[in-house]
């Protein structure tokens, strides 16, 4: 029974926290969530998550990789408050205290296909040095009372914040009905997306 | 194994590899045939054997040969492992094979259509075989096999049809059958004719097997069909030949049959092994290892290559990258092995590779190697911030400073060329002016002098143009450029003439005028002006002027005549040509006249050829005339005589000079002195002009008497408007009278490239059209007037001038041209793009397109539920503020969610009575709901400012103290002997859910709790208590129990209470203590729930439940009816006698975090059979100090667990309309109060109902209590502050915290207070103290904190020798050293002029010293340094108060009654409720009296009263007081009191309410509920 006009419409998200680079950081841990507006609800899959610890790559390139995977589906009736996914990073410090490193979001790609980001990560700032020095030795750096402070603008205005790194997600995103709601969110350039994966495909 | 599993497992097989093996079994026929064809003479010897053995061994065997046969098969021909599929169970999907089956079923088909066709030609060869024995064949094995057959004599019926394929069809089964004949093959394969068998089998699996079998032949087509259908897919292979003949349909029902077989089978096998070297066997198919050996040069390159080493060629190669050998080798093997010899080889078989681009040496610029100046290399230069004001000035008025374009306009001077004050030398010193300037500007040009030389030229050209040296010219050529330069010179020569001549004229008038001019000054005897024309007489060579001149002339006259015989030339031909016309003509008319013609014909020719001749007789129609030489010349003399200089004349050169003297005015004559006069008395001044408006003027010269003036003014203009016009006006003065606008000069606006210092100065004619007529010499102006003397000749000039000025664009000092010149053009383009010239709108538009981005109009936006519903939300209305899943389309919307929404604005302004029992609260209500919504909004609005630690968790830096502190503890005990409490962890309400916070109540102990009346005291002091009653009561057989009171001593009288703590209609209670001074020491544990479950700060701050503790009296009655029982059994029955409570509002725990102390019980003024007095005369002696205080006591301690944190209030910064000087200073105050003693609060401003910051002093002043109330003692201060005090406690308490949702604090005045009926501690203390100011008191507000409130006000009076403390929401006062008072802290004093903060070592009442004029122990705010400024107050004049209406009050008490009995009669839902009439209304008449004594002294009347009247019941009840604000709290009081409870079979109950009205709608309320239990 498809019904011929739909009162909602899904987005399905999967993906992966695939790597991170984190220059001065070692065995970091991800957390995930996802912030939406009050018209969304997730029907499927998981809101939260927390990854493995991952140590650094041997390579040159020392990434994090997590590959940590994200599966939700949410609904809505607007696009309004569309889906955001905020990430916080965390690890030990030099006396092993578990510090965050990095908070992080980005919405969750409007467009049908394969979509990679990459977020720049950043931590709030200690207000003074002294701060800074005592909140480096007791390991208890500053932190946002929620993570989910980085995917709203309200209220940042107060914070200083330190770029920390980089995390690169990879989001495959499948819509439903939105185009018969009227919403057209045409995938942007689908050849481009699939195209160098198809690619090295073929060459196997 | 069972032959038929095995079977279905072969099936299953097929499943799963059929395409492989259908191929496989092609290729394998095919192989066969060619087997056949080379064995085919054997003679078929097992074929018969088998055919007749019998068919279940058959089967047998098949299958095991069959299976045998798998094996080398499946390694041989399949890819994919075989033993995989085979253990698992087969899919059961039809569909699936379905769909795998049809294409592979396609494929089949293609490759049978080759095999059939190799077949066909194979069995061309063999066409002798016996064909008809084989047809026959089929039917001998029907009766073996049975359904095996069946498709071969299907392919018989069918052969009549289609004869020609089906014949080679079967001969292509038949051939496969042959092979069937010949021996098994010895290597595991089946022979063909097992394959065959297998193929065409029916694996029927159906028990109807044996059936089948014997009626096989009696079954008719359409079964065997279906037989055939149930076959398994392996047969396909053969079959693809039949399914032609199968519809598609069959199809399907053919493989829709397999299904049940399929997937009631697993096989079980053990778990396979693959040995390693098989692994590596395979790995090494698929693995590619690249070698780490090098690559022989021969294999990169391509083949017949010679590797070629450019740099031996001497061709430059950048080195290439440092990579190691080996890597470079592998890679090397790897790309050989994906693409032999490819492009990654150079060509001199290395792999390509780009120079290194790492650089030997840094490329940075070295830094000198001095620190120092390394240093100074890297220091940053400062400079200063530039402004570009320009590149944002592009509107008019967009805030920069203006002038950034400017326009110069140099205004040297003017010149009148005539004026009506010229006389007339005047006028013809201006013509002779005019005239020598066009003289001179003509000599500048010298354009006669030009048009001589190029007529010369062209002479020259056309001369050479004759010479024949040139000979590569043709002669067309050179005639047209001949012709060209003819015509050239006949112009060129008329210009020269007409030039020539206009010089001369010029020339003569000057020199005409110049005479004018001197017979004038002669005849007139004065000189005017100080012209003078001298002409020069060039010198001239007499004889070679003339030759010269007749050389022109002859040259002329040359010219002429040529150019007149051309012309006679044309003439001619065109004479010609009409005259042949003509001639044509004639001839047809006239015969004789054609020879004449003929021979003129001749002649012209010939006359053509020779030009010299030009003169002929021309005969008709009219012949040109011939030129005449001699007239041509007297022509061209006569003319040259006109416009040029004759030879020998002196060449005339004028020169204007004004070197000539002026006559002196005395000299003069009348008229012209008074012209001279009027002359000097003229002044001019220029007005610029600038798109109109008048931007500066020029100063106001005089005029010379020469009409010129000089101004030489340079005017800088700022524009930042495009200029539109630029005019000069010109005004004139005369004397001291008017002015007049002679003329409007419009000045060219310059180009961009114009600037300053490169414009020219120009000169602008103007005109005006003023009439003047002057009484003197001046001419006039517009005015004919004329020289001669007669008269004639007039002429009429009219005032005009000359204005010398230069306009540019001036430059900047830092500003280019080419900016200029681009910004300018912008400027232009954008001034006329928007605004045009009359257009200019006086506002400006942010978002000019904002009304082509609207996707639809607003009201329509409106009209759409959806987006109202969105824009509801956004706006965080109460209502849609949680609103989720709005609906994506309008229709999914109901109504009736904006019904609310709709209702709650409409309802704004109309008073709903429903839940209001009277309308003032109903009005009072709504308004308190308006004052909270708007506070609410304000708060929504502050919410969103957030601060760093809203946002941000950060440890605070840790200070010495708390280092010192935390290292201390290091050394800390762990398990002290003393420990000490430590705080709890508070927890945000947040992530609560039910259950998760419990009110923990720790009941400690009691003091005085009253005792029952003795019923042994009746002997002992029958006097003392009420006699009726109690020897009732007594004398009931049913006393106390017997029991107790054999045990306690004499006089000694029992009561056993205990304690039960109601919230939330949850109930707990201790267990029984006994005696006046129980001790509990128990822990009670509420549940608390949050309404709506909504744990929010904001929510729980404003739960307004309140807890209930109670004290009850547990009384056990003998219930034994028959005495005789008594020995053997006890039959009580247990009553509980409410003795009074303690009720705390859950804000204040919730704000308190916790409540520790001991609290007076609230008892109600009469207790029946209970006594407030002590019997402490066995005592001894300490309750004298007791004695001090009446009541009873409890002490408790109460908290939430876990602890909560409490709202932070509200930041925002309130707008104050008070002196900033003040504010500053209450700052200042405060802040030192706060540094010394940071535990006490200091209040100096606090927020009013309209969100203002005021100071607090200005909320004191004296107002008038009620009138009524004064008037009750009127010589009792003492009892009138008693009863004003009382009045204030009726006004209902409604903590701040509640109403605003714990914002902030908010100070109503006390008229709002009077008319809102609710208040918190403050506005009752505020407007008790302003009663007892205006009762000559000396009143103070103290700020402090209390148990249970927390921080709270209260008011503090000075009686003439002690003060008292007044506690407003009780009315009790305290004197200051009462023990009990439950004030314990003093913060400060407010006084209406004055702020006293404590700086006392203490702060306990008790402690303290309340005179605030010691400096010492109290800080004043205002001092001799801060003098009090006199603050007027905010409190109004005087408080009115109105009467309430008594009929009201009196229905309200009727309604409160009926509200109660009905509540109580819910309570008891499974017992008959009774109400005593008799009871009810005697109780109604004792409580107006309890009002009027205030609940004293009244009691024993009232029990005496009551026995009378109700003898013969046991009476239990109570008289409850409670000021009056909802209904709701009155239900839960009477519910506290659980009189409800008693569920004794015959009690009756009585209930009676009493409300005193108060002025202005205060109303007192009194409850009276008793039970009553008759005595038999």
């Amino acid at each position: 029974m498809a019904a011929a006009s739909p009162s909602v419409f899904l987005l399905m998200v999967n993906g992966q926290v695939e790597s991170a680079q984190f220059p001065e950081y070692d065995d970091l841990y991800c957390k995930y969530c996802f912030v939406y507006g009050q018209d969304w609800a997730p029907t499927a899959g998981l809101e939260e998550g927390i990854s493995q610890i991952a140590s650094k790559s041997q390579d040159v390139r020392r990434a994090l990789v997590w590959n940590f995977p994200i599966d939700v589906t949410f609904k809505s009736t607007n696009p309004y408050g569309w889906p955001q996914i905020v990430l916080s990073v965390y690890g030990p410090d030099v006396f092993g205290n578990d510090v965050v490193r990095g908070y992080g979001a980005v919405h969750v790609p409007f467009s049908p296909g394969r979509h990679k980001r990459t977020i720049p990560m950043f931590v709030p700032e200690s207000t003074s040095t002294l701060q800074k020095f005592t909140s480096w030795f007791m390991g208890r750096r500053p932190e946002y009372t929620d993570p989910k402070v980085v995917a709203q603008g309200e209220g940042r205005e107060v914070t200083r914040v330190r770029s920390q790194g980089f995390v690169t997600l990879f989001f495959n995103v499948v819509t439903k009905d939105m185009r018969k709601l009227g919403y057209d969110t045409g995938p942007v350039d689908t050849q481009g997306g699939l195209g160098p994966s198809l690619h090295q495909g073929n060459l196997q | 194994m069972n032959p038929k599993e095995e079977k279905v497992k072969i099936i299953s097989q097929e499943f799963t590899e059929d395409g492989v093996e259908v191929d496989a079994e092609v290729e394998r026929r095919k192989k066969s045939r060619i087997q056949r064809q080379q064995k085919k003479k054997k003679p078929p010897t097992t074929a018969p054997e088998e055919m007749v053995s019998d068919k279940s061994h058959e089967e047998y065997q098949q299958k095991m040969q069959e299976t045998v046969e798998e094996e080398p098969e499946s390694h041989l021909l399949s890819v994919t492992t075989r033993r995989g599929p085979r253990s698992l169970p087969p899919i059961p999907s039809a569909s699936r094979t379905g769909f795998a089956e049809f294409s592979m079923r396609e494929r089949m088909r293609e490759k049978l259509q080759a095999a059939r066709s190799k077949a066909e030609s194979a069995l061309l060869q063999e066409i002798p075989t016996p064909r008809p024995r084989r047809l026959q064949s089929p039917s001998e094995r029907e009766s073996e096999t049975e359904f095996g057959p069946e498709p071969s004599k299907e392919v018989q019926g069918t052969r009549q049809e289609d004869d020609s394929q089906s014949c080679s069809r079967v001969k292509f089964r038949d051939s496969v059958r042959k092979i069937k004949s010949k021996p098994q093959a010895p290597a595991g394969f089946p022979s063909a004719e097992e394959a065959y068998n297998f193929f065409t089998f029916n694996f029927d699996h159906e028990p109807e097997e044996p059936e089948d079998k014997s009626n096989a032949k009696d079954r008719d087509r359409a079964q065997e069909d279906e037989g055939r259908e149930e076959e398994t897919p392996a047969g396909r292979a053969k079959k693809t030949e039949e399914e032609e003949l199968l519809n598609g349909k069959d199809a399907e029902d053919f493989l829709l049959g397999l299904d049940p077989t399929v997937h009631n089978v697993v096989a079980v096998k053990p778990a396979e092994y693959k040995s390693a070297h098989v692994r590596l066997q395979k790995e090494k198919e698929t693995l590619f290892t690249p070698s780490r050996l090098a690559v022989p040069t021969y294999k990169k390159l391509p083949e017949n290559v010679q590797p070629r080493f450019l740099e031996d060629e001497g061709l430059y190669i950048g080195a290439r990258p440092e990579v190691a050998s080996t890597s470079q080798n592998i890679m090397e093997n790897r790309l050989l092995m994906q693409e032999p010899v490819g492009k990654w080889f150079g060509d001199d078989g290395r792999i390509l590779a780009l120079p290194s681009p790492i650089k030997p040496f840094p490329s940075r610029p070295s830094l000198s190697t001095q620190e120092q100046s390394a240093k100074a290399e890297l220091e940053t230069l400062y400079k200063k911030a530039m402004k570009y004001v320009h590149s944002n000035q592009r509107m008019i008025g967009s805030g920069d400073p203006p002038g950034n374009f400017q326009l110069d306009i140099d205004i040297s001077g003017l010149i009148f060329t005539h004026h009506p004050c010229f006389s007339r030398e005047h006028v013809l010193a201006s013509k002779l002016a005019l005239l020598y300037d066009q003289y001179l500007a003509r000599q500048q040009r010298n354009k006669a002098k030009f048009l001589t030389d190029k007529l010369q030229a062209l002479r020259n050209a056309v001369q050479r143009g004759f010479n024949p040296e040139e000979p590569h010219q043709t002669l067309d050529a050179t005639q047209k450029t001949i012709n060209e330069y003819k015509s050239e010179i006949r112009q060129t020569r008329k210009l020269r003439d007409t030039e020539q001549e206009k010089d001369r004229t010029l020339l003569k008038t000057l020199l005409k005028v110049w005479k004018e001019m001197k017979s004038l000054r002669e005849f007139q005897r004065f000189t005017n002006t100080p012209l003078k024309l001298v002409l020069r007489k060039g010198k001239v060579d007499q004889k070679a002027d003339e030759e010269a001149y007749e050389a022109e002339i002859q040259a002329e006259i040359q010219e002429l005549l040529e150019e007149h015989t051309e012309d006679y030339k044309k003439k001619m031909e065109e004479y010609r040509a009409s005259h042949q016309q003509w001639k044509a003509w004639r001839k047809a008319q006239r015969a004789k006249k054609k020879k004449k013609k003929k021979a003129a014909e001749e002649h012209t020719d010939e006359e053509e050829a020779e030009e010299p001749f030009p003169e002929e007789d021309v005969v008709k129609p009219i012949p040109p005339e011939p030129t005449d030489p001699g007239l041509i010349e007297q022509q061209v003399r006569e003319r040259a005589a006109h416009s040029r200089r004759r030879p020998g004349e002196p060449m005339l050169v004028p020169e204007l000079s004004l070197a000539g003297n002026v006559t002196p005015s005395d000299q003069c004559p009348r008229v012209e002195v008074s012209r001279r006069e009027d002359v000097k008395r003229r002044s001019v001044y220029l007005k610029v002009l600038f798109n109109g408006k008048e931007v500066s003027r020029t100063v106001t010269r005089q005029l010379g008497a020469d009409f010129r003036v000089h101004f030489g003014q340079i005017f800088n203009l700022q524009i930042f408007n495009w200029p539109e016009s630029l005019m000069l006006q010109v005004y004139e003065t005369v004397g001291h009278s008017s002015t007049t606008l002679l003329a409007e000069v419009f000045l060219p606006i310059p180009e961009t490239t114009i600037v300053t210092g490169r414009a020219p100065m120009e000169e602008v004619e103007f005109s005006s059209n003023q009439h003047v007529t002057l009484d003197h010499e001046g001419v006039g102006s517009g005015v004919p007037f004329s020289f001669e003397a007669d008269g004639s000749n007039q002429l009429t000039l009219m005032t005009s001038g000359k204005v010398s000025h230069s306009v540019a664009w001036a430059i900047g000092e830092n500003v280019t041209i080419k900016w200029n010149i681009s910004k300018l053009s912008f400027l232009k383009s954008n001034t006329v793009a928007t605004s045009g010239e009359s257009y200019v709108p006086d506002f400006f538009r942010l978002e000019q397109l904002q009304q082509e981005f609207n996707f639809v109009s607003d009201e329509e936006l409106n009209r759409s539920k959806r987006f109202r519903l969105l824009h509801l939300r956004s706006q965080e209305v109460p209502e849609f503020r949680n609103y989720k899943q709005i609906p994506v389309y309008d229709r999914e919307i109901m109504e009736k969610v904006f019904q609310d929404y709709e209702k709650r604005l409409r309802d704004r302004n109309v008073i709903e009575t429903k839940d209001h029992l009277d309308t003032h609260r109903a009005t009072v209500a709504k308004y308190l709901q308006q004052v909270r919504e708007s506070v609410i909004n304000r708060f929504l609005i502050a919410k969103h400012h957030f601060l760093l630690t809203d946002l941000v968790v950060e440890e605070e830096v840790p200070n010495i103290s708390i280092l010192g502190l935390s290292l201390f503890k290091l050394a800390e005990q762990k398990r002290p002997l003393r420990p000490r409490r430590k705080g709890r962890k508070k927890v945000t309400a947040q992530n609560l859910s039910d259950g998760d916070i419990k009110l923990l109540v720790n009941i400690i102990r009691a003091y005085d709790i009253p005792v029952r009346k003795p019923m042994v005291s009746k002997f002992q002091q029958p006097s003392r208590s009420s006699r009726t009653f109690n020897e009732k009561h007594s004398a009931s057989p049913s006393g106390h129990s017997p029991g107790h009171s054999a045990d306690y001593p004499l006089g000694q009288v029992l009561v056993r209470p205990f304690v039960e703590v109601s919230f939330q209609r949850t109930i707990c209670h201790t267990t029984t203590a006994e005696g006046p001074n129980p001790s509990w020491n128990e822990e009670l544990e509420l549940p608390f729930r949050a309404p709506n479950g909504d744990y929010s700060t904001a929510s729980l701050q404003s739960v307004k439940d309140d807890v209930y503790i109670n004290i009850f009296d547990e009384v056990l009655y003998d219930v034994l009816e028959d005495d005789r029982e008594r020995g053997s059994g006890i039959h009580t029955r247990i009553e509980r006698h409410w003795l009074g409570c303690v009720k705390i509002p859950f804000s204040t725990i919730y704000f308190q975090a916790r409540i520790d102390g001991t609290f007076k019980i609230d008892i109600p003024p009469v207790l029946l059979g209970y006594s407030k007095e002590r019997h402490i005369i066995m005592e001894r002696a300490f309750d004298s100090a007791r004695s001090l205080s009446e009541g009873s006591y409890i002490t408790l301690f109460i908290t939430i667990e876990p602890q909560l944190v409490p709202g932070e209030p509200i930041r925002e910064k309130f707008d104050s309309q008070e002196d900033e000087k003040l504010l500053q200073a209450a700052e200042k105050f405060q802040a030192e109060c706060n540094l010394k003693f940071p535990c006490r609060h200091c209040l100096t401003t606090v927020i009013d109902l309209s969100g203002k910051t005021v100071f607090i002093t200005r909320y004191l002043k004296p107002l008038n209590p009620p009138q009524e109330l004064l008037n009750v003692y009127p010589n009792n201060p003492q009892a009138t502050a008693e009863l004003v005090a009382r009045y204030v406690s009726l006004i209902p308490f409604l903590p701040d915290t509640v109403s605003f949702a714990g914002i902030c604090d908010l100070w109503s005045t006390s008229d709002q207070f009077l008319d809102l009926l609710a208040g918190d501690e403050e506005e009752h203390a505020v407007l008790l103290c302003n009663y007892f100011l205006s009762l000559d008191k000396k009143a103070w507000l103290v700020m402090g904190s209390a148990i249970p409130e927390g921080p709270t006000a209260y008011v503090l009076t000075w009686e003439k020798n002690h003060y008292l403390i007044w506690n407003p929401c009780s009315g009790h006062c305290y004197g200051q050293f009462d023990t009990f008072c439950p004030l314990k802290s003093v913060s400060c004093l407010i006084g209406p002029d004055n702020i006293w903060f404590n700086i006392q070592h203490y702060d306990s009442p008790l402690r303290i010293n309340f005179d605030v004029t010691k400096p010492k122990l109290w800080k004043s705010f205002f001092s001799r340094s801060l003098p009090y400024p006199g603050l007027s107050s905010v409190q109004p004049e005087e408080l009115l108060y109105q009467h309430t209406d008594k009929a009201a009050a009196a229905e309200l008490q009727d309604r409160i009654e009926k509200i109660l009995k009905e509540k109580i009669m819910d309570w008891r839902p499974r017992h008959l409720t009774r109400w005593n009439r008799y009871c009810t209304s005697t109780l109604r008449h004792f409580l107006p009296l309890l009002e009027r004594s205030q609940g004293e002294g009244i009691e024993e009347d009232h029990r005496a009263e009551l026995l009378k009247q109700l003898g013969d019941y046991r009476f239990s009840g109570f008289p409850l007081h409670m000021p009056y604000s909802e209904v709701k709290p009155l239900i839960e009081a009477v519910y506290s009191t659980g009189v409800h409870n008693i569920d004794v079979p015959n009690v009756e109950f009585a209930l009676a309410v009493y409300i005193h009205p108060y002025p202005k709608n205060v109303l007192s309320v009194w409850i009276y509920v008793a039970s009553l239990i008759r005595n038999r």
